[in-house]
């Protein structure tokens, strides 16, 4: 989650205009050769197949009592009860859903803010450049969580009011990392040349300087994801997300956590998947992010 | 200087990403006039500091006082009629205008007057003064550990790069660093204290004002928890630190001359490789520090997170400025430590001066 989070940041130095070959879909389909990219999908995408069919297969609805609390596993009851006494294996595959769209949410949120920001400051190559980051600098002064419980605190625990906070967490960091590399960006020549040509800015934002920070955009696509889905089921874990009767993760672990001697699956499952899920974006993340270093060695020495 | 190579591995960051201005300043001040210069910049730098805190402040002062959720009507709840919510908006000065409260407010808090809780109906200093010390005490264990830990186990690994333990350490870094910590905590609270083994205390008790490291068994999981969830960020650091040290000109040249492998890693890499681990060490404790809100609630440890949790709870609104404040002093401090030791240590800086 929060890990690291304003620390583990990279940027991919593009030194030079990169290939078509080296970005979008032909980048993800040369990470494949990676072994870690391929498990990283492998989990993602089984994550991902739970939290979207699950729901459908869930054999009793969320907030359903099928028996007393705490039931250990029984034929019709594959994980046992919870706290209450719902079905533990249909809360499982109830509660992926809103873990994965939020998180998701909350990337392409953060990614998206941080990307106008950091592109503005970039490019600016005026006092904007500084007023935009010394803004990010005050938000980044704050652990990531205790932000984010500030705001929580303030406007609420909605799903929505959670995938902005966390999106918004997320922004100064990206605008860092995205200044950074249109700054290099910026001060080469087909840029300039584009610039001598009378291209609109807009235009040279659009068509120079945003397919050539592509590759490190798609690693802090990655990181970001990573980061928000423990950030995310953390906060339902604090008791500050989704509340009862919704079935999430995070929050499972919250309410059956009391219950662990007795009947632990209702948390060590979502505490696995949850795990499985960080793991395999976070694979996926090097995988990417491994392969754009062998396609642009690194420049220079410490 | 303490620019790494810009590396597109996660784990191998950059230095300065996270340091505030520092980037920047720290690029131009320093290239250009190093010496002299250096204690202006140090200055700046402080002063830098402070203005970020100020900002900070006024950040939180207008979060919590000026969004929707008033205090008066908090402390009398939904009940109360809109008459005695404005007698007591006047007691409060809540019917000022928000820049002479805020400016009353920092006044306040400039001088340790945090208010009073309102849910406790204590003031908020009696509240979570020991909680800032077991908070600290927490922090201190968490650290002592895993910063020596991270970097030996990045020293070793980058000096034996793509052998087994360096294959082993990049393993268990990449695992460690997705996992969120709460999900690492329960995963060693399922393993070693109720489910799998039964050898450690999966909660921490303590009465009010005790002294945790009376109880040190209890203190075993949360530190842990904590020191795994810091331990990938400054093992990689420091890993990719020596890896470059190694590839760098006058480390070749020094193996070139014979010198033997020992007197090169203790010459010439480990004190070149250790200057980012600097900034580094100062970000994992800025990072420890984040990273007690969730860790704190997980083991029930009586510290500052956990207040912050049960305060955004009960939004108790002078609770939660007085814990969100000190995280960011916090925070920005360590921030500051950072850049400064680094400027001190940076070989080229001394010689200058």
């Amino acid at each position: 989650m929060s890990r690291m989070d304003t620390m583990m940041t990279s940027s991919a130095p593009a030194s030079e205009r990169v290939p078509a070959s080296s970005r979008g879909p032909g980048l993800l389909r040369r990470s494949l050769g990676q072994s870690r990219m391929r498990i990283g999908l492998v989990l993602s995408a089984f994550i991902v197949l739970v939290a979207v069919l699950g729901p459908l297969l869930a054999p009793h609805g969320a907030g359903e009592l099928v028996g007393a609390p705490y039931q250990a596993p029984s034929r019709g009851l594959p994980l046992g009860t919870d706290y209450l006494g719902e079905d533990v294996f249909s809360r499982v595959l109830l509660g992926g859903w809103t873990v994965l769209w939020m998180s998701l949410a909350a990337t392409v949120l953060g990614v998206g803010a941080g990307t106008v920001v950091g592109l503005l400051a970039g490019y600016s190559r005026s006092a904007l450049d500084d007023v935009l980051m010394r803004i990010m600098d005050v938000f980044l002064s704050f652990p990531v969580m205790v932000l984010v419980l500030l705001f929580i605190s303030m406007i609420g625990s909605k799903g929505w009011v959670i995938v902005i906070v966390v999106g918004l967490a997320w922004m100064p960091q990206v605008a860092r990392v995205v200044r950074g590399a249109t700054v290099e960006v910026v001060s080469r020549e087909y840029v300039q040349s584009a610039e001598a040509l009378g291209a609109p800015r807009r235009q040279i934002l659009a068509r120079e300087v945003l397919p050539n920070i592509a590759t490190p955009l798609m690693v802090e696509f990655g990181l970001r994801l990573t980061w928000s889905i423990g950030l995310i089921a953390a906060i339902s874990f604090l008791g500050q997300g989704l509340q009862p009767p919704a079935a999430d993760w995070g929050l499972m672990i919250k309410q059956n956590r009391q219950g662990l001697t007795l009947q632990p699956w209702g948390v060590v499952v979502p505490v696995l998947l949850i795990a499985l899920f960080t793991v395999g974006t976070n694979l996926m993340t090097e995988g990417i992010s491994r392969t754009v270093a062998r396609v642009t060695p690194p420049e220079g020495t410490a | 200087m303490t620019h790494l190579v810009p590396d597109t591995e996660p784990g191998r960051a950059h230095v300065a990403d996270g340091a505030g201005a520092l980037e920047t300043d720290l690029g131009l001040e320093l290239n250009l006039a190093p010496g002299r210069r250096r204690h202006f910049w140090v200055l700046r730098r402080l002063a830098f500091g402070l203005l970020t805190l100020l900002a900070v402040s006024i950040l939180v002062f207008f979060a919590t006082q000026a969004l929707p959720g008033d205090a008066a009507r908090a402390i009398l709840g939904h009940t109360a009629t809109v008459e005695r919510v404005a007698l007591l908006r006047h007691e409060l000065g809540l019917d000022r205008p928000l820049v002479v409260q805020y400016v009353s407010w920092l006044s306040h808090v400039a001088t340790g007057r945090l208010g009073d809780s309102l849910v406790a109906r204590v003031p908020v200093t009696e509240l979570i003064g020991h909680r800032l010390v077991n908070s600290a005490v927490l922090v201190f264990l968490a650290a002592i550990i895993a910063l020596p830990l991270s970097v030996i186990a990045g020293a070793v690994a980058g000096s034996r790069r793509d052998r087994a333990f360096d294959h082993g350490v990049v393993t268990a870094t990449l695992g460690l660093t997705a996992v969120p910590e709460f999900v690492l905590g329960l995963i060693l609270v399922i393993l070693f204290s109720t489910t799998v083994f039964h050898v450690l205390p999966g909660v921490v008790l303590l009465a009010p004002g005790q002294n945790p490291l009376s109880h040190p068994r209890q203190l075993i999981l949360p530190v842990t928890t904590l020191v795994l969830a810091v331990f990938p960020y400054l093992t990689r650091l420091v890993r990719g630190s020596v890896i470059d040290v190694y590839e760098a000109e006058y480390v070749r040249m020094a193996r070139l001359k014979g010198v033997p492998e020992r007197v090169v890693l203790r010459r010439h890499v480990l004190p070149n490789a250790l200057v980012p681990a600097i900034q580094g060490a100062a970000l994992t404790l800025a990072y420890l520090v984040g990273g007690i809100v969730v860790i704190e609630y997980l083991f029930n440890y009586p510290g500052l997170g956990s207040a912050l949790t049960d305060a955004v709870s009960s939004r108790d609104l002078p609770v939660i400025q007085a814990i969100v404040l000190i995280f960011a002093t916090a925070y920005i401090v360590f921030n500051l430590l950072g850049d400064l030791l680094t400027v001190y240590v940076t070989p080229r800086l001394r010689t200058a001066d």
